[in-house]
């Protein structure tokens, strides 16, 4: 059965951990090169669903810095990223803008808004 | 010329925490001092997260980090001056600084904190041979303009060295729909997080090239392309392995320098290893009433550990206005042994330690199953088992008062062992 091998950031060794799928296992996966057990959960995320906080700008008018900080205020799938930053990049806003103001929300219907991370 | 009790050169993180933890211990009139248009320092152009996981069991971005302590910094009306650069400190803790609307402004601090952060190496201070055209940025200036400006520095990316600002502007130009190419670093081993290697160049499939350095940057106005080489065991090119890659922006990231030329000014005594000040426990440097904490003293990987030491100097600095420091009683040395390139703090006075103590350390290359071991003289003051140290990591043992007891030829000395 083909495995697939992830680099585990949970701590700073960075396991190199080899996933297999294994249906006589509870998890569903055989975990092996993680040395803790931290790993295991993490590495099992990783294959079967990664996702990842995406954290950008968008264009910001009438302030005298011009871009405004956003991020997703949860993690998208890492596969959705590229075309998120399409959508974020598609829009522009003004000031006054409040920390956590949503700036696009369920973007691309994943059910996760993007917000401001900074107030202007 | 205005007298205040404390002056903190410097608005990122460690100067925020530093004076808001002064004002929090009855420091009366404190005034912060930065060069920037807004407070926050290089958090600002952070956009990234994994800020505050230890200070707030949170991720943030740095922008939210740097709210944070903005907000609560003028929730206790701590005097602040932006677009104001501060030209020199004596050793009387006269400043004297610049800006638009006041020109040159003198004043008179009763205790003075250094948190002017660090600045990147630049190609000078590496020697790339080459022509020298444009388009060669440091990492962080590239973050800059794209963070804040909105200015893209390029197309085709190649950057050298692996420390953290180049990787994440590695992911962050690949988002904004440059092609990075290839990040080139001359050690064996990455210099920034392992979570950096992963979700900023194994996420988007940017291949790292350890032992590699650049050989030759073409170009005449604008960078047209590098020479890559590998390096041999004594860092040398091994001919025959150079590689041409095209590109029109080199970004750099290759190591920070703690900026001490106002240090260096008030006659403060500056570690040749860290680049930074020499420090007691209190953050205090060899000037009484000069505290300095963050990147100023040393390069720190985390911001939480820069707001812990700097919250450590405010608090100092507020008893030492306040006349509460007293005297200096037994001074414990540290002394970095067998694979530690350094420590801070590098003086401990017993006496002013009330439970613990954190000393803060990098090893000098990379170890498997070994220990951190202090100890004074013979004695074994603390031992903890490590299954993996490297340079890129900060290492930090904590000594408890009791346990200094034990030093009595008044030094500690670490090894790996």
């Amino acid at each position: 059965m083909e495995g697939s091998i992830v680099t585990c950031t949970i701590c700073p060794i960075g396991c190199r951990i080899e996933v297999i799928e294994d249906s006589s296992s509870d998890s569903g996966y055989l975990v092996k090169g993680n040395k803790c057990n931290r790993g295991i959960g993490y590495a099992i995320t990783e294959v079967t669903n990664p996702a990842r906080i995406l954290t950008t700008t968008v264009k910001l008018n009438n302030a005298c810095l011009r871009r405004l900080p956003v991020r997703t205020d949860k993690p998208v799938p890492k596969n959705l990223m590229l075309d998120c930053m399409k959508v974020i990049n598609s829009v522009e806003v003004d000031t006054p803008i409040e920390l956590g103001t949503v700036i696009i929300e369920n973007i691309l219907s994943t059910g996760v808004n993007v917000i401001s991370s900074k107030t202007v | 010329m205005n007298e205040y009790d404390i002056a903190v050169i410097g608005g990122g993180p460690a100067g925020l925490a530093a004076a808001i933890e002064a004002k929090k211990h009855g420091a009366g009139t404190v005034l912060l001092i930065d060069r920037e248009m807004e407070l926050g320092g290089i958090l600002q152009q952070c956009v990234h997260n994994g800020f505050g996981l230890h200070i707030f069991r949170e991720e943030l971005t740095g922008t939210e980090y740097a709210e944070r302590f903005i907000k609560e910094l003028k929730e206790l009306r701590i005097e602040y001056k932006l677009d104001t650069m501060v030209l020199s400190i004596t050793e009387e803790k006269v400043i004297s600084m610049v800006n638009k609307t006041e020109g040159l402004v003198n004043i008179k601090a009763k205790a003075v904190i250094l948190a002017m952060g660090c600045r990147e190496r630049t190609r000078g201070a590496i020697n790339i041979p080459g022509t020298r055209p444009s388009g060669i940025f440091t990492a962080g200036t590239a973050q800059r303009f794209v963070n804040k400006e909105g200015y893209m520095v390029g197309r085709n990316i190649v950057i050298l060295g692996s420390g953290d600002i180049g990787m994440i502007m590695a992911r962050r130009l690949t988002l904004e729909g440059a092609r990075v190419k290839v990040v080139a670093e001359a050690l064996p081993y990455p210099g920034g997080l392992v979570r950096n290697v992963v979700q900023c160049l194994e996420d988007y499939g940017i291949p790292l090239l350890l032992n590699h350095t650049i050989v030759d940057i073409k170009g005449k106005n604008r960078i047209e392309g590098v020479t890559i080489a590998e390096l041999d065991e004594n860092r040398k090119p091994i001919g025959g392995t150079e590689q041409f890659y095209e590109c029109d922006t080199l970004l750099l990231s290759v190591g920070l320098i703690p900026e001490n030329e106002l240090s260096k000014g008030a006659d403060v005594k500056l570690d040749p290893i860290t680049g930074g000040p020499v420090v007691n426990e209190s953050m205090e440097t060899t000037v009484r009433g000069v505290f300095a904490c963050g990147n100023v003293v040393h390069v720190h990987d985390l911001v939480d550990y820069v707001t812990e030491e700097s919250r450590t100097a405010g608090r100092n600095a507020a008893r030492f206005v306040n006349g509460e420091a007293g005297g200096y009683g037994p001074v414990i040395r540290t002394k970095p042994g067998n694979g530690i390139r350094y420590i801070v703090p590098h003086f401990i006075r017993r006496d002013k330690v009330e439970r613990s103590v954190d000393l803060f350390m990098r090893v000098d290359r990379i170890f498997t199953d070994k220990k951190l071991v202090v100890k004074s003289g013979d004695i074994v003051i603390r031992a903890i088992n490590k299954a993996y140290m490297r340079p890129g990591e900060m290492e930090r043992i904590n000594i408890t008062a009791e346990s200094l007891k034990a030093a009595e030829n008044l030094s500690l000395t670490i090894d790996v062992e």
